[in-house]
């Protein structure tokens, strides 16, 4: 099954309002708002320990918040929702760290992230139709892993790790896309491929990308959120960003 | 007819070259069905060739240890859960059995009593327990003996997956479990015939079981039971769902991000297995003539994880193939050093996990991907303990 793609609507493709996480009193969310448009490309900055990956923790149901809503699109309450419930909503998500299954070959890594319903007992029978070969093959080829198809993901490098799991969020089509540092461990041409992909996606889907290389940000961001202990620090285009006083003092300008 | 011919020899190499190992497993599981019924029956008792009565309890034995091998393989070996409770699962299946064969007695029991077995009579109760009905039925007692494990591994599961608990909790949740059922079924007041357990069978579905003749037929039951548990594991492991499952293993929330209700898919290969370790318990006790408390010992749970250990983990038939070879050893061993025993198998282990991350069927292959030393650990914790308590009951 390969679902159509929705046409983006005008409105949010996210909405989080007021969100606190607290881990033993200390607070890495602190009344978060933050809102993505429909079709967006997101980047989101901030020192480390700022709050980016506890952002998407919350937003993909892994970390419950103490406080505040999220919610996707206009009508789904991301609280009210398991892990897996938000995936199938149309969330997909890409670790800091690269996560893929490493003793699958790169073949069946794809085939498992295939959208759809996703039961044991459907997938005791489940067969690959010829469509979802073909979709496969293409992300293969998009990804650059065509060669790789057979081998286990865990003999790949660091950098195609990377792109077996970006490859892994495509097969699942979802609307809204969380890239968390994507780049980490690239080497400048895998950087600058990455970019590309990233922007060839922006047209279909929203995607919200943290990243710590300016260079990388200032590649593909439109508009940038710089976070700061668990708070939207500054918010605008990458030029006002920059020489905003606040942000070169907490980050830019160490 | 040439090219018919051709295309069943290609047929039958791209099988055998899908999955050698298990080919291997399935010929000599046809062989064993071929050679006991022959070697038994048609070669004369004298001789040389003959198998003796006991030569066939073993043969039985063997391979229903290979069979709860092969369960606990899949959830370990595959999906990374050790489980030390397998022992408890297997014992479920083997008291199902018992009960049909106790019942099977009838009025041939010491004390003659047409419905009651004779524990119960021993300890003056008037009339069965409610539980006991219905195991006169052989297809009850079959029935029960694949959803007693069912429901327990369901129940059990159920709880433990959903609330996230893996690894080394895990696998002492298991053990606990095995345990605390040990000491119910020892109480006589359980209706289970206390420490004694069940003995003294006289025949299952009208064949006299002291009978060789219905020893091979059980034997050949077994064999083939094991090679259909065989092929249903290898259906499981190369479908999509068993692909998943060992995707949990690498990485859990990755699995849960694509969308997968992973606690779902751990809990059916889980109740799956329990049933297997069943039915191997069931098919176990009418080839030894009885079933007592001791079938759920914690060491027994955590020998069957050196029989997979020691055949190859993560293999299907490494794992029967690891049960038959240790059993085979367990079987001189006891005989001639059987206080050495449980520290050979502790040595044997450790050097296995040291030395063959892969087992013995990875001594010739490849050595692709090892198995993490850290899953080793709650093996030797409880071995250790057993043997710590086990020292300590002798000191006494
Ligand atoms: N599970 C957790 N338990 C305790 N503290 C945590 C946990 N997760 C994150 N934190 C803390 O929350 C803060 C924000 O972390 P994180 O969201 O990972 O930052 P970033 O991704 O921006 O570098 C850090 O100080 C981190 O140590
Ligand atoms: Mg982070």
């Amino acid at each position: 099954m390969i679902r159509p793609p929705d046409l983006p609507s005008p409105g949010k493709i996210l909405t989080l309002d007021d969100v606190t996480v607290s881990f033993d009193g200390f607070k890495a969310l602190d009344g978060l708002t933050l809102s993505v448009d429909r079709g967006e490309l997101r980047c989101i900055i901030g020192p480390n320990g700022a709050g980016k990956t506890t952002m998407m923790d919350v937003v993909t149901g892994k970390t419950r918040p103490d406080h505040g809503s999220a919610w996707f699109a206009e009508d789904v309450d991301l609280l009210a929702l398991s892990e897996p419930e938000i995936a199938q909503a149309g969330i997909g998500r890409k670790f800091q760290k690269p996560t893929v299954f490493e003793s699958l070959t790169v073949f069946e890594n794809l085939e498992l992230a295939i959208w759809g319903d996703k039961s044991f007992w459907k997938d005791l029978v489940a067969r690959l139709t010829r469509a979802e070969r073909r979709h496969i093959d293409d992300i293969l080829d998009v990804t650059g892993l065509t060669t790789e198809r057979a081998a286990l993901a865990g003999t790949l490098s660091h950098g195609q790790k990377q792109w077996l799991e970006i490859g892994m969020l495509l097969m699942q089509e979802p609307e809204l896309l969380l890239v968390d540092e994507p780049v980490a461990g690239m080497t400048p041409d895998e950087t600058h491929r990455t970019a590309e992909l990233l922007l060839s996606l922006a047209a279909e889907h929203s995607l919200i990308v943290v990243e710590h290389d300016m260079d990388f940000v200032r590649s593909i961001a439109r508009r940038v959120t710089v976070l700061h202990e668990g708070r939207v620090l500054a918010d605008g285009d990458m030029g006002r960003v920059q020489n905003d006083p606040l942000v070169v003092e907490v980050y830019l300008g160490a | 007819m040439l090219t018919r011919v051709v295309r069943v020899g290609r047929r039958l190499w791209t099988a055998w070259d899908a999955d050698r190992g298990g080919t291997v497993l399935l010929v000599l599981l046809a062989g064993v069905a071929i050679a006991v019924p022959a070697l038994n029956q048609l070669a004369p008792a004298s001789s040389a060739l003959h198998l003796s009565t006991y030569s066939l309890s073993l043969i039985g034995k063997y391979l229903c240890y290979a069979m709860l091998a092969l369960a606990l393989d899949l959830v370990w070996g595959y999906g990374g859960i050790l489980s030390l409770g397998h022992a408890a699962f297997f014992a479920l299946g083997g008291y199902a059995m018992g009960m049909y064969l106790m019942r099977q007695i009838g009025s041939r029991g010491v004390y003659g009593d047409p419905i009651l077995p004779d524990f119960m009579v021993f300890l003056n109760w008037q009339k069965l327990p409610w539980f006991w009905v219905g195991f006169n039925h052989f297809w009850f007692a079959l029935l029960v003996i694949a959803a007693l494990p069912a429901l327990l591994a369901l129940l059990f599961g159920w709880f433990a997956f959903r609330s996230r608990v893996t690894g080394v909790y895990f696998s002492i949740m298991t053990q606990a479990l095995s345990y605390a059922l040990m000491l119910a079924f020892f109480r006589n007041d359980m209706g289970f015939g206390g420490n004694n357990g069940f003995t003294d069978f006289k025949d299952i579905l009208g064949f006299d079981l002291h009978e060789d003749g219905t020893r091979v037929m059980l034997v050949v039951v077994t064999a083939a039971a094991l090679a259909a548990s065989y092929l249903a594991c290898r259906a499981i492991v190369g479908s999509r769902a068993g692909r998943l499952f060992r995707a949990i293993r690498d990485a859990e929330s990755r699995a849960r991000f694509l969308g997968y209700r992973v606690e779902s898919y751990k809990l059916w290969v889980f109740v799956f297995s329990a049933v297997l370790a069943g039915i191997a318990g069931a098919l176990y006790v009418p080839q030894v003539g009885i079933i007592n408390p001791g079938e759920f010992a914690p060491i027994n749970s955590i020998e069957a994880v050196i029989w997979v250990a020691v055949g190859g983990r993560g293999t299907l038939f490494g794992a029967a193939a690891g049960a038959v070879l240790v059993n085979y050893a367990k079987t001189y061993f006891t005989g001639a050093l059987p206080e050495l025993w449980l520290y050979a198998l502790g040595a044997l282990f450790v050097l296995v996990t040291l030395f063959l991350p892969r087992g013995l069927v990875g001594l010739g292959a490849s050595r692709r991907r090892a198995v993490q030393a850290g899953a080793a650990a709650p093996v030797i914790w409880a071995l250790g303990s057993h043997v710590g308590v086990s020292l300590g009951s002798k000191l006494k």
